[in-house]
């Protein structure tokens, strides 16, 4: 990975329909699907746990987390494993895709056509050739909001 | 501030370094450009300097600062190291020792001399040649010896003047005349013969006179300073060893190669050992951390006119230095308040007929892998209306709901934030934070605190801890096709029941199940439903399905987790979870298992909360005190009252209203007499008869305990094994008696205790009594 300042490298992987991308200093890793450990009572949007190197690390599902629909049966998801600042967290994505250069002058702000829920987490679109790339806002896709447990005291 | 524990490791540390100055000066000497060398000497002295400072050891912090102003220039490069400054800097080193020596003997600075150091030092900064060449001239002491520096005439002009008498007031040797100027080769240490020395040491004053000879080292022999963030990952090894160990143990039973299970078992063992002893590194006496704290409870006990006296028991006792780490604040801070808020002024100590002194016991023990530190004052324990009226004005509960309150869930309050008994804010304690921040930290680190008060007779606050953070036995168990991780901690035993046996032996009071422990109601909880996976526990029951209840203790409460199947009890790792997971209290973390699958760690603690919140509103009894706080459902609630507790047996405990008890008594077993089939006592000019509750007292020689129990003028013993307690209570009773004695059970003070039921309890065993006529 080069370290030139600024340089818009972007990591991209497809969730359902979308083309999306995050900053690449901000991936640790990208892996095939991993077995996973569910957690109940734990908000949707996490999948489960995965042994990733003998640490634990929470993998959340970007179908979900973007309202795109579940995944279709029998494909598995891959894994993106993005830093933040108290460690690490996988974003589980249907497909990976290159490493593309991108410029500046390619951006624009998200279009409006987007759904809501994707809007919020898309930063805006960046204008390549073929296709249009949408920068992932990673700080809100991989936050999770915590519900309070009070669920589980009107079960049972 | 001096606490024993900083100035030892400033001690420790210093000594060390000061060896390497040593070493760097006279590396230095040979390459006087080597800067970074010089630096390195700069944070050396800046270090101690600093910390002299934060100790208030003046003399030291003067004496380094100015060895560090020379340093400062050295490294600047605006001066270049000569080997006069060498020298200079040399003898500062030496003296510095000299201090520290005194410091490690006798707990103060001494009287070693700086100023004539001092004063060399800041010639040479300022390069003035005559004074440094004069100055030079004056032997500095040989690392061995501290002997008084004469004090040179020239240099005192520079010396303050008051500073220069007490130097020539210690110094009985004559002082050395500005002699020819001697260049100075090597550091005074090596070149200035020691031998020349000894005339006019045995001169000087002998308080001082030999503060170095045992001087570096002695603190230090037979060990070495380890980085703590090196134990760390060292433990962190050993933990993913043990993973692997466990991984190749679990494989390995399916190969039965000879070599391969010999290699593995030794495998298995080497690692146990190892993880033992890597552990053992990482443990510490909790002395360590009471070491400090007589001086705080005697600083703390002179400053609010009280006298305490502080009794510690198990100092010797282990933990993990993260473990330790996390309670030491807490604890301080308990200790603080015992002293503060329980012990009494005298003057109050000796108009309740107590000993004027106050004592504090700190007792710590290991029990069940987890580590237990009580606190106990002997004051005048927690007043629990003040309590009351304090969470109202603190508006931290409603009237209605402390009106439901029993004296346990009072207790509990003071763990709320914000709250502070104090009747006036002291500086000490009583600030409000306090008891909520020391219930935080403990629990944070997987620990409980649970507080016992008697009106009168002090508090007593019990602190129970794991002994370590990172490697847990623990049982796995699997439910809804997953397994998890219990920390044995909190295991007590294990109830397997097959599926026809399950249908029968799970009982229902009011929705919530529950089994019949060896004669007590213990509360069931599912792991399935609680987790919301797999079947319902009466889906499980009515399709006969085997279960197997864990029995759990959290918070001296004990409850049955219902699980499908209990796997095997296994070393596991502790890790933590992502911050996205740490919103979820029924897990502690997770671990890797064998085949490399992560596990949840289950939190007891956090399922018992769970457990309780679910069950409130239905059923009161299986509440806990905690959690009784935002309980708003009402319940059916006998009023407050006196209970009087009692025990049939070793273990349980029973109940009647104090309303019913006439007196308590003794009578020696062989005052027990016959009419006809009862079983009777003489007292007080009458027959008294006995109905013995007591099981099994066969072989009891003790005297008998009596509860009597007056109706209509008429009196009855209750014949019980023992007295426990007289407590105030409003309960609620579960109507699940055994429809002879027992009225039901009812949760008292956090235990299941049954509630005597007085006239049925007559009216089977005494039948008479009842028909009898009022006297």
């Amino acid at each position: 990975m080069t370290d030139t300042e600024h340089a818009h490298q972007l990591c991209t992987f497809r969730v359902g329909e979308l083309v999306l991308g995050v900053e690449v200093t901000r991936v640790q890793e990208v892996l095939r699907h991993q077995e996973m450990t569910p957690v109940p009572l734990a908000p949707g949007v996490v999948s489960g746990l995965i042994n990733l190197r003998g640490q634990i690390v929470t993998a959340l599902d970007m179908r979900q987390r973007l309202g795109v629909g579940p995944r279709p049966a029998g494909e598995l998801p891959m894994n993106v494993v993005v830093r933040h600042d108290e460690g690490v967290v996988s974003m589980l994505v249907d497909e990976i895709g290159d490493v593309v250069d991108v410029e500046e002058a390619a951006f624009e702000p998200p279009p409006a056509t987007l759904s809501p829920l994707s809007k919020a987490l898309v930063q805006g679109v960046y204008k390549l050739d073929r296709q249009l790339l949408l920068l992932l806002n990673t700080e809100l896709a991989i936050r999770v909001a915590h519900k309070t447990d009070d669920e589980g005291s009107q079960h049972g | 501030m001096q606490d024993d524990e900083t100035i030892r490791e400033f001690l420790i540390e210093s000594h060390e370094n000061l060896d390497q100055l040593d070493r760097d000066f006279v590396a230095l000497e040979a390459d006087p450009t080597q800067r970074d060398r010089i630096a390195g000497i700069f944070r050396t002295i800046h270090t101690i300097k600093g910390t002299a400072g934060f100790l208030s050891f003046r003399r030291l912090e003067t004496l380094t600062h100015s060895g560090e102003s020379l340093l400062s220039l050295l490294r600047d490069g605006a001066l270049t190291l000569s080997p006069a400054m060498t020298s200079a800097l040399l003898t500062m080193v030496d003296r510095v020792r000299a201090m520290l020596s005194h410091i490690e003997s006798s707990g103060s600075e001494g009287d070693v001399p700086i100023e004539d150091v001092m004063a060399r030092l800041t010639a040479l900064r300022s390069g003035d040649a005559a004074a440094v060449a004069t100055a030079s001239v004056s032997p500095g002491p040989a690392a061995g010896a501290a002997a008084p520096l004469p004090s040179p005439k020239a240099p005192a002009t520079k010396t303050p003047p008051a500073a220069a008498t007490q130097v020539g007031a210690r110094s009985v040797a004559p002082p050395v005349a500005p002699a020819p100027p001697r260049p100075v080769l090597a550091g005074p240490a090596s070149s200035e013969p020691a031998s020349a020395e000894p005339e006019p040491t045995p001169a000087s004053p002998a308080s001082d006179a030999d503060p170095s000879a045992h001087a570096p080292g002695s603190v230090s022999e037979g060990n070495v300073r380890v980085d703590v963030g090196l134990l760390d990952k060292l433990m962190n090894l050993v933990g993913e060893l043990v993973l692997a160990r466990n991984q190749i143990l679990q494989s390995g039973a399916r190969i039965e190669e000879p070599s391969f299970l010999g290699a593995s078992q030794r495998l298995n063992l080497i690692t146990t050992e190892l993880q033992e002893q890597v552990m053992k590194t990482r443990m510490q006496p909790i002395g360590n951390v009471w070491s400090r704290l007589p001086r705080v409870v005697r600083d703390l006990a002179i400053a609010c006119g009280k006298q305490v006296r502080i009794e510690m028991s198990g100092k010797e006792t282990e933990l993990d230095r993260t473990v330790l780490e996390a309670i030491k604040d807490p604890l301080t801070h308990i200790v603080r308040n015992s002293v503060d808020h329980g012990i009494e002024r005298p003057d109050v100590r000796a108009g309740r007929n107590k000993p004027k002194t106050g004592t504090l016991r700190l007792r710590a023990f290991h029990e069940g892998g987890q580590v237990n530190i009580e606190i106990a004052d002997d004051g005048g324990g927690m007043n629990l209306d003040a309590i009351k009226k304090k969470a109202l004005e603190r508006g931290v509960v409603t009237a209605e709901r402390v009106a439901r309150m029993n004296d346990r869930e009072l207790m509990q309050l003071v763990f709320l934030p914000g709250f502070s008994t104090a009747e006036k804010v002291t500086n000490v304690s009583g600030r409000g934070v306090g008891m909520d921040v020391v219930k935080t930290n403990i629990e944070k680190i997987g620990g409980t605190v649970d507080l016992m008060t008697a009106s009168g007779r002090g508090t007593t606050i019990r602190i129970k801890i794991p002994l370590t953070l990172a490697i847990v036995p623990a049982l796995i168990v699997s439910t809804g096709g997953q397994r998890y991780a219990i920390p044995q901690g909190s295991l007590v035993e294990l109830v397997g029941l097959d599926g026809e046996q399950a249908r029968g032996a799970v009982e229902w009071v009011h929705g919530t199940p529950v089994y019949r422990l060896r004669g007590r109601l213990l509360p069931l909880v599912s792991l399935n439903e609680k987790l919301r996976l797999g079947e319902s526990l009466r889906d499980q029951l009515n399709a006969r399905r085997p279960i197997t209840i864990v029995v759990l203790s959290a918070d001296e409460r004990q409850f049955g987790l219902v699980v499908d199947d209990v796997r095997d009890t296994e070393e596991i790792v502790v890790k933590p979870l992502g911050r996205e997971l740490k919103g979820i209290p029924v897990f502690a973390g997770a671990t890797i298992m064998g085949d490399g699958r992560v596990a949840l760690i289950l939190d007891v603690m956090g399922l018992a909360m769970l457990a309780s919140a679910v069950g409130r509103g239905r059923d009161g009894t299986l509440r806990g005190a905690a959690e009784a706080l935002d309980d708003d459902a009402p319940a059916e609630m006998t009023e407050r009252q006196a209970w009087l507790l009692f025990g049939v047996d070793d273990e349980g405990i029973m109940a009647m209203p104090l309303s019913d008890v006439a007196r308590l008594e003794e009578f020696p077993r062989s005052k027990l007499e016959r009419a006809g089939r009862r079983s009777v006592v003489q007292y007080r000019g009458a027959i008294l008869p006995l109905i013995h509750l007591e099981v099994d007292d066969a072989g009891d020689s003790g005297p008998l305990s009596v509860i009597v129990h007056a109706h209509r003028g008429r009196s009855v013993g209750f014949v019980v094994r023992r007295i426990i307690d007289v407590v105030e209570a409003a309960v609620r009773v579960e109507r699940v008696g055994d429809g002879a004695s027992v009225l039901g059970a009812a949760v008292v003070q956090g235990r299941v205790t049954d509630l005597l039921d007085v006239t049925r309890a007559i009216e089977r065993h005494l039948p008479e009594f009842l028909e009898g006529r009022a006297a």
